[in-house]
């Protein structure tokens, strides 16, 4: 059973133009999915409807073979770790306060959650002694991006969902991170769905990539596949990246 | 400001239950104000078209000014009336605006990533608020919080007019002594008052605000409130001590606090403590107070009781008027105990310069050149039927320029500077004495007798029956020159009210 399976779903902003038309793809356990498309592409949409901060308008999301609809959305929420671009992480809690928050809430024992707020430290690659008491506008753009994947694995959930995580990034950050993720996601083994306007992201990190354009899927296959396409749509996507200089 | 120290030497503890009853005022309205305005905040800040009437009203209310407000309550019941409860009502009312306009605001005011950021986390509606959107709305709020204190502890000073307690007591007094020396007693400690409380609350505003000294800020803002629910706690039980006291009230002039400071000595003297109310404001206010029980007891004056309480048309002879009025409150639940001995009726006065050169005797004087003089009353003399329109029909007066409408005080004073020609005072006032003034004689007995008694509460005489019988004992014991020399002590030689009263009280 796929993790994530989307179902000919159709949503429309209120008064809006359709987001998304009769969209099909599915997310397996331990895959990374990126999807990949301009903005305005209806690529947040997708993450949103994963984790029920919104519901489609036709078809269904479902979720470990269950309907978003029928999730409660706090339980749906804690088993779908969630990244935003912005980071979102809380100003006026410390990083160890922002990564423990959830398990807290969640019920743990305060030493078990401290221990776990270490080893995530320690897995996104921020020493806990030193990061543990600074305060978010304390870290660097890539340490917030770190701090914000350590708060989305906190609860060690089955599935994450990431939204342009490293978009903000200059080059030689942003490719750090990358190793990084790939190396974090060897470790933890998630059913990931990555939205990302940067084909070379996509290529960088994902099993397979799904195109969007105008709210409808135009293509989807591993990065080879993708690479070879003839869609003009995924042609100007590919033709975006930064050309590598021959030696 | 040597004679500002000493009056605070000599009124030390007089001073401390004053702050005290101002900081209870102060701290009960703003607390309820947080109590309500909070929630309500919250609630308009998710209802974008609830917030903007919500803050419209919140700010026509703002906008009334409060003694106003003070009068709109008087009749209200429950809630309005006289006394500490109608105060805080009003500080409450004036406490909402800016406590919902900044929760409003500073819940608006948070980055939407961040709370999206808690939504995909798995908050609940309530743990985002309570985990994330209130500590970082959290400045905004304490930043109203103080907006709110401060003009409670400004308007708790007009609180004293409908006796409240608070410093505004001492502005009050001074005021009706035309004291600055007292005015200042009140002003300065309440000035004081406002700039502690803000900066107080604008310290653990800025620690609050700042990231790094957070936690600090929590710790500092935690021992900040639990010293000042010290402080509140220490005065409350100051101020509750007597829960079974006599409340003694008074009308807002001199001679009139000097009667309540007399029956409150007189009372405390059988062992029965006492709570003063003392320049509580007009007639009306005072009547209004003993009807409804948030004070037990007052002097009026006999012919004021039947014009102006209770609207018969006036008579002139003082026993059978005393009678009338006995019996009139006796029918609404209240005594009348025997006259203090002394009359207090209108005086119509002029410059004793004038009356001199002018061979100025008595009011029918004043027709015969009606046209020179201005007169200056104050708001009841020109109101009540047996007041100005009476008067200058039972004497033929055509003045040339409408009356001017001051406070009665005031009058004595612009009386002698020149500013009017003609006033009605009281013919017991002091400042006759002080200021020079002729009291022009009412030879067609157009104004009916005041002799000065004590009203009480019947069912307060019937808990306490010693209390009747201290007030008895001072039946005729104050004879008009008595009442003359206690008022001059008073407005003129500043003196204590309570020492005058003590020294009156041994002398007898």
């Amino acid at each position: 059973m796929p993790a994530i399976r989307f179902d000919a779903v159709r949503f429309t902003r209120p008064g809006e133009r359709l987001v998304l038309d009769r969209l099909d793809l599915t997310v397996e356990e331990g895959e990374t999915l990126a999807l990949v498309g301009r903005s305005g592409a209806g690529k947040s949409t997708v993450l949103k409807l994963v984790n029920r901060m919104l519901v489609p308008d036709g078809g269904a999301v479902f979720v470990n073979g269950r309907d978003t609809r029928e999730w409660d959305p706090i339980a749906l929420r804690r088993s779908a770790g969630y990244v935003l671009q912005e980071v979102g992480l809380f100003p006026h809690m410390t990083i160890a306060d922002n990564i423990g928050i959830v398990p807290k809430l969640a019920g743990w024992p305060a030493e078990r959650v401290a221990r776990r707020i270490d080893e995530l430290l320690a897995l996104v690659g921020l020493a806990p002694g030193e990061y543990r008491r600074r305060f978010p506008d304390e870290l660097s753009g890539g340490q917030r991006q770190r701090a914000g994947v350590a708060r989305a694995l906190a609860l060690d959930p089955p599935m994450l969902l990431m939204d342009e995580p490293f978009g903000a990034l200059d080059p030689i950050t942003r490719a750090e991170l990358h190793a990084e993720f790939r190396r974090i996601q060897r470790t933890v083994h998630k059913a990931v769905m990555l939205v990302t306007h940067d084909m070379g992201e996509a290529f960088a990190l994902a099993d397979r990539i799904g195109v969007l354009e105008d709210g409808r899927l135009v293509a989807c296959g591993s990065p080879p596949v993708i690479g070879r396409s003839v869609d003009p749509h995924v042609r100007r996507l590919l033709d975006a990246l930064p050309g590598i200089p021959h030696a | 400001m040597r004679s500002l120290l000493s009056f605070w030497a000599s009124h030390s503890r007089e001073l401390a239950t004053l702050l005290a009853q101002h900081i209870v005022l102060v701290a009960v309205s703003t607390a309820v104000a947080i109590a309500i305005g909070l929630p309500l905040g919250i609630f308009a800040a998710r209802r974008p078209r609830l917030a903007a009437p919500l803050v419209a009203v919140a700010n026509v209310v703002q906008t009334i000014p409060s003694l106003a407000m003070f009068g709109f309550l008087l009749p209200v019941p429950l809630i309005g009336g006289v006394g500490a409860r109608a105060a805080i009502v009003v500080l409450i009312l004036y406490g909402l605006l800016p406590i919902v306009r900044t929760t409003i605001a500073g819940l608006r005011g948070i980055d939407p990533a961040v709370r999206e950021a808690g939504i995909a986390l798995g908050m609940t509606p309530r743990e985002l608020l309570r985990i994330v959107e209130l500590p970082l709305a959290l400045p905004a709020i304490v930043a109203g919080v103080r907006v709110a204190a401060v003009v409670a502890v400004g308007s708790a000073t007009i609180a004293a007019a409908i006796g409240a307690g608070g410093l505004g007591e001492y502005i009050y007094r001074g005021l009706s002594m035309v004291d600055p020396t007292v005015i200042l007693a009140g002003a300065i400690p309440a000035a004081a008052l406002a700039l502690a409380v803000d900066g107080a609350l604008l310290w653990v505003e800025r620690r609050l605000s700042t990231r790094a000294e957070r936690r600090a800020g929590f710790r500092a803002a935690a021992a900040a409130a639990a010293v000042f629910v010290m402080i509140v706690a220490g005065s409350a039980a100051l101020v509750g001590r007597a829960s079974e006291a006599v409340v003694v009230g008074s009308k807002n002039f001199t001679e009139q606090v000097i009667l309540g400071e007399l029956l409150a000595q007189s009372i405390e003297r059988t062992g029965v403590p006492v709570v003063r109310r003392l320049n509580l404001g007009g007639t009306l206010i005072c009547d209004r107070a003993v009807a409804s029980g948030d004070i037990d007891a007052y002097v009026e004056y006999t012919g004021t009781a039947l014009t102006a309480i209770f609207h018969q048309p006036a008579a002139t002879d003082s026993t059978a008027v005393y009678a009338a009025v006995r019996d009139l409150y006796a029918r609404t639940g209240r005594t009348l105990l025997p006259p203090l001995g002394f009359n207090n009726t209108f005086a119509i006065l002029v410059r004793g310069s004038d009356a001199r050169t002018l061979g100025l005797r008595s009011i029918g004087d004043l027709a015969r050149d009606a046209g020179r003089w201005r007169p200056g009353f104050g708001y009841e003399f020109v109101e009540r039927p047996d007041g100005y329109r009476g008067l200058a029909a039972a004497y033929g007066l055509n003045f040339a320029a409408t009356p001017r409408v001051m406070d009665l005080t005031l009058s004595y004073r612009a009386l002698a500077a020149g500013q009017v020609d003609v006033i009605a005072g009281d013919a017991t006032a002091g400042l006759i004495r002080g200021l020079d003034l002729v009291q022009l004689q009412d030879d067609r007995h157009y104004f009916p007798p005041y002799d000065a008694a004590p009203v009480v509460r019947a069912d307060t005489l019937l808990r306490h029956p010693e209390v009747r019988k201290a007030l008895e004992a001072l039946a005729r014991s104050i004879s008009a020159d008595d009442m003359r020399a206690m008022n001059y002590a008073a407005d003129v030689e500043h003196k204590d009210v309570r020492d005058i009263v003590r020294a009156f009280l041994a002398h007898r």
